[in-house]
C-alpha cells in the first residue's frame, strides 16, 4: 500500500530538475551594460566596424569590460560596476553620435543556461525603477483630421469635375461630418452620385434648404472603427520610433483597450524630456504666402511675434511626407537650423511649386495639438486647442526637391523637431491620464524588503509547520520550498513582470499553500484517532482531503482571475503569482508529498506515524 | 485529541446568536462609518499628483509644508512616510504642463531648502481614469461574488452558496469599514488586498462546508445543529493551523514588505481574522438559518456521493 509506480516518483523528479534549471538564472543577477543600437530611420548596421570602434574607445579610455556581445540590432558591452558603466557611457555617446547609445542591466546567465532558454524574471518598475505612462489618444482630433483630408480630396474632385459648389465645411456641432451646398439640386445631384461613387466609406444625407441643396456627409460605422484602429496603431508605430531615440533598452509599448496606449521606460529618470518627446504632437506644413488679390484660397495665421502673415489654403507638403531629418547648423547665418529630406511625393511636389514661384515667399508652419481634461463640477472635460504658429518666411531662391533647411529656430527646437520629423507624427494628439515614475534606489529597495518578507514568511511557516507536524511537517516543508522553485521557474518562463505586490503574492502562497498539507495532515491523525492503520490512515487522509482542497483552490482561483481581468500593473502581478501559486501547490502539496511518504514509508509496516 | 463522534469540544452553533449580534454591529459600525465618513480614497480613485521625496537626514515636515503651501499648492498634504527621511506629497488635480512637469517644479522648491532632496515616486492618475477604476474595482467584486455563487451553488446547495456569499459579504464590509473608521487609505493596493480575501475567506469556509456536508450523511440522526458543531469542531484544528501560519506570515509581510504595501497586507490580515471567525459563524450560521438539513444534501448526495468516493488518484 501507498506505493507510486516508479514513473510517478520519476516524473516528480524530472518535474523538480527542470525547474529548478530553469528557476536558476535567477540567482546570477545583472550586469551593468551599455547598449549601442542603430537610430530609427538610418541606413546603419551593427558590424564589426562599430564594435571595433567601441573596444578601441575603451581601451583608450582605459575602461576594461567583462564581455562583449553583438547582435544585428545591437551592440552589449558588460562592465563590473555601475561607475564603469557610466564612464563607459559617456566615452562611447561621444565616439558614436549617430547611434542610440543606452545603459542596460544586462542578465549574466551563463551561456549554457542561455542557450536552453533560461532566463530571469522580468522585473516590473516598481522593483527595477522607471516610468510608466498610460497615455489616451484623442479619437475626436483623429476623426477631425481625418474630415479635413477629404474636405480637401473632394474639393480637388469637385473642381475637376467642374461642379461648383458653393461651401464645403465641417460641421463642428452635434454628430461632425462634411457639408457641401450647392446652389441647385442639378448640381446637387450629380455631385451626390460622383461621391456615392468613389466613396464607399460615406454616408451621403440630402438636405433640401430655402435656395440651396446640401449634401451632409459622414463616415459609416465601420469606416470610423478602421478609422480608429489606424490612427492607434499609427501613434503606437510612431512612439515605438520615438523611444528608440530616446535610447531606452527594453522599453514596452502596447495598446490597452480602444484609445490606450501604455508605455513603460525602464531606467529612466528624466520624465520631463520623456512627456516632451512622446507626447508632442507638433509637425509642419509648407506653405506658400498668398498674394494680395487671392483672398478666397488664403488663411491668416500669427508669425512667432504675433503679426499676422496671410498664407494659402493649398499645402505644399506635409510633416508626413518627411524621411528623415537633423539638426544642423546654417553655414550663412550661423543659427540652428533643421535639415529635412521629403519622401518621393512631398519632393515632387515641392519641386513643381518651387519651380513655378521663384522669386516668391514660401512659409513654414509649425503645428502643435493641446489636449487636457480637468474637473469641472466633479465631471471631467476634455479642452482641445491648435496651435499654428508661422517658425520662418524665406523668398524661394531656387527651384528645389528633396532636401532642404529649414531656419528661425532655436538650438533645442532644433534638435526635438528633427527627432520628431524623424520619428513620423502622431495621428492624433495623446494626453497622458495616468504616470508612475520608480526611482531606481526605490526600486532596489522593494526587491530587498520583497525578499526579506519571503526568507522570513518562509522560515516562519517552516518552523509552525515542524512544531506541529514533526518528520511530515518536514516533508510538507520541502514541497513548500519546491512550490517556490517552481513558481520562479514558472515565472521565468512565461516572462510574466514580477511586482512588489507580485512579490505579497509569493508570501501569501507560503501561507496558503501548506493549507493542503495542514487539510491532509489533519485527515490522517484524525483517521488514527479513529482507530486507523496507519498505511490506511495516509491513504485516506489524502483521497479525503483531495475533494476539499480542489473546491477551496478552484474558487481562490475564481478570485485570484477576477483580479487579473481587473488589476492593472502592479495588481496584476499580484493576480499571477497567487493563481499560478496555487496551481502549483496542488502539485508539490499532494503529489510531492505524497511521493516523498510514500517512497520512505509506503509498503513497510508501521507501528505509527510521525505526524 | 480523540473525538467521539457525537461530541464536540466547542458549542459553536450554540453560540451563534451572539456571534450574529457581534457581526450586526460590526457591520453597523462599519456602514455607519462608510456613510458618515466615507473612504479616505488614494490617488488611483481620486486622480491627482503623489510625490515621494527622500532626505540625507530626517525631514521637517512644517517646512516643506510651508514652502509648499506658499508657492502655489495650498492644497498639498505633506506627511512621513515609512521613515523619518521619506517625506509623501499629495497634491490635488493641478494643471500640468509638458515642459515643466508637477513633479519637477516641486523637487526644485524642496531643493531650495535642501540640495540633497532626491526624486523617489511620481504617481499622477488622471480624472478620467480615477472613476474608471472605482467602477471597474466595484464590478470586479461583484463579478467574484457572482461566480463564487454560481459554483458553490452547483458544486454544494444553493443555501450554501448564499451562506458563503453572506461570509464574503460580510468580510468586505468588515474591512473596509475598518479603513474607513480609522481614515486609512484606500488605494488600489488595498482593494486586491480585499478581493484576495474573498478568495482566502472563500476557502475557509468551503473546508467547513465540505465537512458539513459530509457529516450530514455520515451522521442521519443527528440535528442539524449538532452536525454542524461536530463539523466545526473536527476541522478546528486545520482552521487554526491555517489560519495562524497565513497570519504569521501577513505580518512579517507588514513588518517588513515596506511602507507601499502597508495597507495591503493590513487589509489581508484583518481579513484572515474576519474571515477565520466568519467561515465558522456567518456561513454555517446563514446555512442553518434558511433551514439547510440533511433531507436537502440527501438525494443530490447519493449521485454524487458515488463519484466522490474515488476522486482524484494522485
Amino acid at each position: 500500500m501507498n506505493q507510486y509506480p516508479l514513473w510517478k516518483y520519476l516524473l516528480i523528479a524530472a518535474v523538480i530538475f527542470v525547474c529548478t534549471l530553469y528557476a536558476l538564472p535567477n540567482i546570477f543577477g545583472e550586469d551593468p551594460a551599455v547598449q549601442i543600437s542603430p537610430a530609427y530611420a538610418r541606413d546603419m548596421k551593427i558590424d564589426q566596424a562599430v564594435q571595433d570602434t567601441a573596444v578601441a574607445e575603451l581601451k583608450n579610455a582605459n575602461i576594461s569590460f567583462i564581455r562583449v556581445d553583438r547582435t544585428e540590432n545591437h551592440l552589449l558591452l558588460r562592465f563590473k560596476d555601475t561607475d564603469t558603466q557610466l564612464n563607459a557611457y559617456s566615452v562611447l555617446k561621444e565616439a558614436l553620435p549617430k547611434y542610440v547609445v543606452a545603459q542596460n542591466l544586462a542578465p549574466a546567465t551563463p551561456d549554457w543556461l542561455r542557450a536552453l532558454g533560461g532566463q530571469p524574471m522580468y522585473l516590473g518598475l516598481d522593483l527595477r525603477g522607471g516610468v510608466h505612462f498610460l497615455m489616451q489618444v484623442d479619437m475626436e482630433t483623429a476623426i477631425r483630421q481625418d474630415e479635413e483630408t477629404y474636405i480637401g480630396e473632394l474639393r480637388s474632385l469637385f473642381r475637376e469635375k467642374k461642379l461648383r459648389y458653393k461651401g464645403i465645411n465641417r460641421v463642428v456641432a452635434g454628430g461632425g461630418g462634411i457639408q457641401v451646398s450647392f446652389a441647385n439640386i442639378d448640381i446637387g445631384a450629380q455631385a451626390k452620385k460622383l461621391v456615392e461613387k468613389q466613396y464607399d466609406d460615406l454616408v451621403i444625407t440630402e438636405i433640401n434648404g430655402v435656395d440651396e441643396y446640401r449634401l451632409h456627409l459622414t463616415f459609416t460605422e465601420k469606416a470610423l472603427k478602421e478609422n480608429r484602429q489606424n490612427a492607434l496603431e499609427q501613434n503606437i508605430t510612431t512612439l515605438r520610433n520615438r523611444v528608440n531615440e530616446l535610447g531606452v533598452s527594453e522599453p514596452v509599448i502596447q495598446r490597452q483597450g480602444e484609445e490606450r496606449i501604455v508605455v513603460q521606460l525602464p531606467g529612466v529618470q528624466d520624465t520631463a524630456r520623456a512627456k516632451e518627446i512622446l507626447g508632442a504632437t507638433a509637425t509642419l506644413e509648407f506653405r506658400l504666402v498668398a498674394e494680395d488679390d487671392d483672398q478666397l484660397g488664403a488663411r491668416s495665421y500669427k508669425r512667432r511675434d504675433g503679426t499676422p502673415v496671410m498664407l494659402k489654403r493649398r499645402v505644399i507638403a506635409t510633416g508626413d511626407q518627411i524621411a528623415d531629418a537633423a539638426a544642423t547648423i546654417d553655414q550663412r547665418s550661423g543659427r540652428p537650423a533643421a535639415v529635412v529630406r521629403l519622401d518621393n511625393k512631398g519632393a515632387k511636389r515641392m519641386l513643381m511649386t518651387t519651380r513655378k514661384n521663384v522669386g516668391k515667399p514660401m512659409a513654414v508652419v509649425f503645428i502643435e495639438y493641446h489636449i487636457e481634461t480637468k474637473m469641472v463640477d466633479d465631471k471631467p472635460v476634455t479642452t482641445r486647442a491648435k496651435t499654428e504658429e508661422v517658425i520662418n518666411v524665406a523668398t524661394i531662391q531656387e527651384e528645389f526637391g528633396k532636401n532642404f533647411q529649414i531656419t528661425g529656430l532655436t538650438s533645442s527646437e532644433a534638435n526635438n523637431l528633427a527627432l520628431l520629423l524623424r520619428a513620423g507624427a502622431l495621428k492624433a494628439p495623446m494626453e497622458i491620464i495616468e504616470e508612475r515614475t520608480i526611482g531606481p534606489s526605490l526600486g532596489q529597495e522593494n526587491i530587498d524588503l520583497g525578499l526579506l518578507s519571503i526568507m522570513l514568511g518562509f522560515v516562519t511557516v517552516m518552523l509552525f509547520m515542524l512544531m506541529r507536524y514533526k518528520t511530515f511537517g518536514m516533508v510538507a516543508n520541502f514541497a513548500l520550498l519546491m512550490n517556490v522553485v517552481i513558481l520562479v521557474a514558472l515565472l521565468s518562463l512565461l516572462q510574466a513582470t514580477l511586482t512588489l505586490p507580485g512579490m505579497a503574492g509569493i508570501v501569501l502562497t507560503l501561507g496558503m499553500a501548506v493549507d493542503a498539507n495542514v487539510l491532509i495532515f489533519e485527515k490522517i491523525r484524525e483517521e488514527i484517532a479513529n482507530g486507523n492503520s496507519p498505511q490506511n490512515s495516509i491513504n485516506v487522509g489524502y483521497e479525503k482531503a483531495f475533494v476539499t482542497i480542489f473546491d477551496a483552490n478552484l474558487t481562490t482561483l475564481i478570485a485570484a482571475v477576477m483580479l487579473f481581468g481587473f488589476g492593472t500593473g502592479p495588481i496584476k502581478g499580484f493576480a499571477i503569482t497567487l493563481s499560478l501559486g496555487i496551481i502549483t501547490s496542488m502539485f508539490t502539496a499532494i503529489m510531492g508529498t505524497r511521493g516523498v511518504i510514500n517512497f520512505f514509508y509506503g509498503g513497510k509496516k508501521l507501528a505509527k506515524l510521525p505526524v | 485529541m480523540l473525538l467521539n463522534r457525537f461530541d464536540y469540544k466547542f458549542d459553536f452553533m450554540g453560540k451563534r446568536h451572539i456571534a450574529v449580534a457581534l457581526s450586526a454591529i460590526l457591520m453597523a459600525i462599519s456602514l455607519g462609518s462608510l456613510f458618515m465618513q466615507g473612504l479616505v480614497f488614494g490617488i488611483d480613485f481620486t486622480g491627482g499628483t503623489l510625490v515621494e521625496v527622500g532626505y540625507s537626514q530626517p525631514a521637517e515636515l512644517e517646512g516643506i509644508r510651508k514652502t509648499l503651501h506658499e508657492n502655489g499648492f495650498p492644497d498639498a498634504v505633506v506627511q512621513h512616510f515609512g521613515t523619518s527621511h521619506d517625506v509623501l506629497i499629495r497634491l490635488g488635480v493641478h494643471e500640468e504642463s509638458k515642459e515643466d512637469p508637477l513633479s519637477s517644479r516641486i523637487l526644485r522648491l524642496l531643493q531650495k531648502g535642501d540640495e540633497g532632496v532626491k526624486m523617489r515616486r511620481v504617481e499622477y492618475v488622471g480624472p478620467q481614469i480615477g472613476s474608471e477604476l472605482v467602477e471597474k474595482g466595484g464590478l470586479a467584486v461583484i463579478y467574484t461574488l457572482i461566480g463564487i455563487l454560481i459554483y458553490v451553488g452547483f458544486r454544494f446547495e444553493y443555501r450554501f452558496a448564499i451562506g458563503a456569499v453572506a461570509a464574503l459579504i460580510h468580510d468586505t464590509l468588515i474591512v473596509v469599514g475598518f479603513f474607513s473608521l480609522l481614515g486609512l487609505e484606500f488605494n488600489l493596493t488595498v482593494l486586491a488586498a480585499v478581493l484576495a480575501v474573498i478568495g482566502y475567506s472563500l476557502n475557509d469556509t468551503i473546508v467547513v462546508f465540505d465537512r458539513i456536508r459530509e457529516n450530514f450523511i455520515k451522521l442521519r440522526k443527528q440535528p442539524s445543529v449538532n452536525v454542524m458543531n461536530i463539523s466545526i469542531n473536527q476541522m478546528l484544528g486545520r482552521t487554526v493551523m491555517t489560519s495562524v501560519t497565513t497570519a504569521l506570515v501577513l505580518i512579517v509581510l507588514f513588518i517588513f514588505g515596506g511602507e507601499l504595501i502597508h495597507g495591503f497586507s493590513m487589509a489581508l490580515l484583518l481579513g484572515v481574522i474576519i474571515g477565520t471567525y466568519s467561515s465558522i459563524y456567518i456561513a454555517s450560521a446563514s446555512a442553518l438559518a434558511l433551514g439547510l438539513s440533511k433531507a436537502d444534501l440527501m438525494p443530490v448526495q447519493k449521485e454524487g456521493a458515488e463519484k466522490q468516493a474515488k476522486p482524484f488518484e494522485w
